[in-house]
C-alpha cells in the first residue's frame, strides 16, 4: 500500500506531467484564462488518463509486448513496433466512447465536459502518461495509481495556472510580455513551486 | 503554380513573424524537456522536420479524397505511421540519443504543429505549397528550441554539443555553472524572453489588451 501512496505523491508533485515533462502544453496554455473552465478541462484528464492508461497497460501485457501473443499461438511474435499507432487509436476510441456515453447516461456532466473531450484525443498528457507506463514497465495496479496521479497533477496544475492569470489581468505588463510571454514565465515560476516538492520522500 | 513572392512567404513566413511556438502557441508540448543539450534538441528538431514536410504532403496528395467526418483519424494514422518510421530509424542508428528521447520521439504524433498544419493549411494546398508550409514551420520550431537549448547548455553545463566552451569550478576551470537552467523549468523563462525580444522588434504581435 506505501508504495501505491507514494507513486500517486510522486505523480502528483514531483514528476508532474505539465510542470516537469511539459507535457499537454498547448491546451494547458490556451485554456488557462478562467479557473472554472481550467478545473473542468482537469476533471476531463483525470478521468481520461485513469481509464486509458490501464486499459494501455492490459493491451501491451497482452498482445504488443515481444512473447505476449503466446495465448494466441504467437510465441515469437513480437509486435511492439506497433506501440505508437494503438495507443493513439485506443485513446481517440476511448474518448469517442466516454463522449457518446455521457451524453447518454449523465447529459448533465456531459455539457459541463463535452466541449472538452474532443479536445483530449491530441492532448500530449494522454500519450505521454500511456507512453511513460510502458517505459517504466507498471504492472495493471501500478499502472491504475499511475493514471489518476498524473491526471490529478495534471488538474491542479492548470488550475492554479488559471487563478494566476485570472489575477494578471489587473496587473501592468510590459507591452511585449503581455499575454502569451508572461504566461509562459508564470508556468515557469509555478514549476519551480512544484519542483520543492523533490526533496520529499516516502 | 503559385509566384515566387508567395512561396518565400509560406517558407519565410513561419519563423518570425508567425512563428508557431511565439504566435500560435502549438507544438510547445513535448518539445521543452529535450531542451537541455544542443544534440539531442537537433535530432529532435530534425525528426519533426522530417515528420511535418512528409505528412503535410502525403495529407495534401490525398486532401480531395479524404471523407471530411473521418479526416482526424486518417491524418493521425498518417502521423503515426511516419513517426514509427522515425522511431526506428533513431533506434538503429542513433540508440543513445534514442534512449535520452525517450517518450518524445513518439510525442510528435501528438505534436500540435503537425496536426495543426495538416488541418490548416495541408487539407487546402497543393502538395508543392504544403512542402514548403511544413518546412517553413519545422523551421520556426527550430529556430525557437535551439535558441533554448544553446543557452540552456552553455550557460547550464558550460559546453555547446558536449564541447566544453567555458571550463567548470569543478575541473578546475573559472565557469560556475547556473544550476537553474538545468532544471526543466528554466526553459519557460527563456521562451517568455525570447517572446518578450521577437515583440519588442515586430510591435505588431503584441496582444491587445483585456
Amino acid at each position: 500500500m506505501e508504495h501505491y501512496i507514494s507513486m500517486f505523491v510522486r505523480a502528483v508533485f514531483i514528476e508532474n506531467l505539465a510542470l516537469s515533462f511539459f507535457l499537454g502544453m498547448c491546451t494547458f496554455l490556451a485554456v488557462s484564462k478562467k479557473v472554472t473552465t481550467a478545473i473542468g478541462l482537469g476533471v476531463a484528464v483525470i478521468v481520461v488518463l485513469g481509464i486509458s492508461v490501464p486499459i494501455s497497460n492490459l493491451v501491451n501485457t497482452f498482445v504488443l509486448s515481444p512473447g505476449s501473443l503466446h495465448w494466441a499461438g504467437f510465441p515469437d511474435a513480437d509486435l511492439s513496433f506497433l506501440r505508437f499507432l494503438t495507443f493513439i487509436g485506443i485513446i481517440a476510441a476511448l474518448v469517442q466512447i466516454l463522449e457518446m456515453a455521457l451524453d447518454k447516461y449523465l447529459p448533465s456532466l456531459y455539457n459541463a465536459l463535452g466541449i472538452f473531450l474532443p479536445l483530449i484525443t491530441v492532448n500530449c498528457a494522454i500519450f505521454g502518461g500511456v507512453l511513460f507506463m510502458v517505459e517504466r514497465d507498471y504492472n495493471f495496479t501500478e499502472s491504475i495509481v499511475y493514471g489518476i496521479g498524473s491526471g490529478v497533477g495534471w488538474a491542479l496544475a492548470i488550475t492554479l495556472l488559471a487563478a494566476v492569470r485570472e489575477k494578471l489581468k489587473y496587473a501592468d505588463i510590459p507591452d511585449g510580455l503581455r499575454g502569451l510571454g508572461i504566461t509562459f514565465i508564470s508556468t515557469g515560476l509555478i514549476g519551480l513551486g512544484f519542483m520543492s516538492f523533490s526533496g520529499v520522500s516516502l | 503554380m503559385a509566384s515566387a513572392k508567395e512561396m518565400k512567404s509560406v517558407l519565410f513566413g513561419p519563423i518570425l513573424a508567425n512563428n508557431p511556438i511565439a504566435l500560435q502557441i502549438l507544438g510547445v508540448c513535448s518539445a521543452l524537456a529535450v531542451t537541455s543539450k544542443l544534440e539531442n534538441t537537433l535530432v529532435m528538431c530534425i525528426a519533426l522536420t522530417f515528420v511535418l514536410v512528409l505528412s503535410n504532403v502525403s495529407i495534401s496528395i490525398i486532401r480531395n479524397h479524404i471523407p471530411s467526418s473521418v479526416r482526424i483519424i486518417v491524418q493521425m494514422t498518417i502521423i503515426a505511421s511516419l513517426v514509427i518510421v522515425v522511431d526506428q530509424l533513431l533506434q538503429a542508428y542513433a540508440y543513445n540519443i534514442a534512449q535520452e528521447l525517450s517518450v518524445f520521439v513518439g510525442l510528435i504524433i501528438t505534436n500540435c504543429i503537425v496536426m495543426g498544419r495538416a488541418e490548416a493549411f495541408a487539407m487546402k494546398e497543393k502538395p508543392g505549397m504544403a512542402l514548403l508550409d511544413g518546412l517553413g514551420n519545422g523551421l520556426g520550431y527550430s529556430v525557437v528550441l535551439l535558441t533554448v537549448a544553446f543557452f540552456r547548455e552553455l550557460f547550464g553545463s558550460g559546453s555547446l554539443f558536449g564541447l566544453q566552451i567555458m571550463p567548470l569550478v569543478t575541473e578546475g576551470g573559472w565557469y560556475t555553472p547556473v544550476g537553474l537552467l538545468v532544471l526543466p523549468p528554466s526553459a519557460f523563462f527563456i521562451i517568455g524572453g525570447f517572446i518578450w525580444v521577437l515583440r519588442t522588434f515586430r510591435p505588431e504581435q503584441v496582444e491587445a489588451k483585456e
